[in-house]
């Protein structure tokens, strides 16, 4: 079953996409990393980052982890807070 | 407690927050705009946060601050928003019986936010603009 997955973006990855939210087609047992890749892909200007680490559902996630439609993803660039 | 707020940050009341009648310390430290990084000059900072994950995360430090030094009352808020020169940012404020988990807890909790916790700051300056950290 193919489907898509909302991504929130925040910081320099809002800005560098103009949105806040962007829609990644996503195959079933996808990981973390294919979803990196799939934005990679699609917003090359996202490869200019530090770094790029992903929350599933309010938690750090790890690349191998498998996403499922219903997570709350989001991408996290560098923090800076303090 | 740990918060975000849009709003300015009353160090006084977090002061009588953390009072208490067996507290022999309390530690603040408050991180604050300055008007320059790296010799530029900066108009004002913006912050953002994932909301959410932010609070999660901020309370996870001060759960593991809690398991590693004796800590009677502690709180942390972090503003979002634009922020002028001379603002602060962040307030972290620890209570203890003894002065010297009072620091340590205080510096462990500053230093672990600016690593774990999804808030992102923009320097805004007199000739551009730059999300801290974000690029190599």
């Amino acid at each position: 079953m193919d489907s898509s997955v909302s991504v929130l973006l925040f910081g320099i990855t809002r800005d560098l996409t103009g949105q806040s939210a962007v829609s990644v087609p996503l195959t079933e047992g996808d990981n973390v990393g294919d979803l990196i890749n799939q934005l990679h892909q699609n917003y090359p200007a996202l490869a200019g980052i530090r770094s790029l680490l992903v929350a599933v559902n309010g938690e750090y996630a790890e690349s191998e982890q498998i996403l499922v439609h219903h997570d709350e993803i989001a991408l996290i660039p560098p923090v800076s807070g303090g | 407690m740990v918060a975000l707020t849009s709003e300015p940050i009353d160090v006084a009341a977090a002061l009588t927050f953390l009072q208490s009648e067996q507290a022999g310390a309390i530690d603040f430290f408050l991180g604050v705009v300055r008007d320059n990084t790296q010799d530029r000059s900066v108009d004002r900072l913006e912050y953002e946060a994932y909301d959410r994950m932010a609070l999660s995360e901020m309370q996870k430090i001060a759960d593991d601050a809690q398991q590693r030094w004796p800590i009677l009352r502690y709180t942390i808020i972090h503003r979002k928003g634009i922020l002028q020169i001379g603002e602060i940012a962040v307030l972290i404020g620890v209570s203890t019986a003894h002065r010297a988990a009072a620091f340590e807890a205080c510096r462990y909790i500053i230093d672990t936010i600016k690593q774990t916790v999804p808030i992102w700051k923009k320097e805004v300056f007199t000739d551009g603009e730059e999300w801290v950290n974000a690029h190599p």
